[in-house]
């Protein structure tokens, strides 16, 4: 891994490494080395090297909430902003518990775009009217709530 | 009632107690009432399809109860409620209570 303006830059064994454990996370360094015929000691410091330059930024987990009982409703939300306020809007969405995701998008008008989590519909709009229409600088909100998620997948990496 | 309770039903409200309209869950119009004039005035503004979500949730009943404090007009709001109006015979209806229960508070305030 080398850095160049700013950038790393993978060699192929990398690129291999990475797609191995997006696809697998809880695969041996062994495992990993076998497939792509290189010593486990090997994949062990490229990975190590990745995560401390932060290529790989945290190692996590999927869980199945309905298996536990847990049910819960996803809604994305776009609120329109004063353009001077946005990026303190941002902030504060950013701090919520509810808010899993918070981008900004430049349209027509400014946007921020929030993937938000909630225990019902109730919850939902209690949510937003108490803590997001309050923020100074929301002028407007749209919310769509998801009703059936078709596809969901992290960007596979393809080298 | 007293002028001071008057007074304190009439204040102006910070932004967390204000009252944001929407049109259903978690779709926010932009339009807010940061006193009980101000939401006589929106009353006026808004698309009916506000007033209808927050009357049959009970919004405003809670609102003028819990922030306003204000139990006359609560019950003359649940009085509203109970005749299922909608559209713009709601809108009249409300914008009558209470711009009826704001001129009785400005006067004992006076």
């Amino acid at each position: 891994m080398k850095l160049k303006n700013q950038v790393f830059s993978l060699d192929g064994l990398d690129w291999k490494i990475l797609r191995a454990i997006q696809e697998n996370s809880k695969q041996t360094y062994s495992e990993i080395g076998r497939q792509l015929g290189v010593a486990h000691s090997t994949v062990y410091d490229r990975i190590k090297k990745l995560e401390k330059n932060g290529v790989i930024k945290k190692w996590t987990v999927d869980i199945a909430l309905e298996k536990l009982g847990i049910t819960c409703i996803t809604a994305r939300m776009t609120v329109y902003t004063d353009p001077k306020e946005s990026e303190n809007v941002a902030k504060k969405l950013s701090e919520a518990k509810e808010v899993l995701e918070v981008s900004l998008s430049l349209s027509e008008e400014l946007l921020i775009i929030a993937k938000v989590i909630a225990r019902d519909q109730d919850e939902l709009h209690s949510f937003i009217a108490k803590k997001v229409a309050p923020i100074q600088g929301v002028l407007r909100i749209r919310t769509s709530i998801i009703t059936k998620k078709i596809k969901e997948e992290r960007f596979l990496i393809e080298k | 009632m007293t002028p001071s309770s008057s007074a304190r039903i009439l204040r102006t409200l910070s932004r967390k107690n204000a009252f944001y309209f929407f049109t259903s869950v978690g779709n926010y119009t932009g339009h807010r009432a940061m006193s009980l004039e101000e939401f006589a005035n929106k009353i006026r503004e808004v698309e009916t399809a506000s007033l209808e979500f927050h009357l049959y949730r009970g919004d405003f009943e809670k609102w003028a109860d819990e922030v306003l404090e204000d139990r006359e007009i609560t019950e003359r709001i649940s009085a509203v409620k109970l005749l299922e109006p909608i559209g713009n015979a709601l809108r009249d209806q409300l914008d009558f209570t209470v711009t009826k229960r704001l001129e009785e508070l400005k006067t004992l305030n006076s």
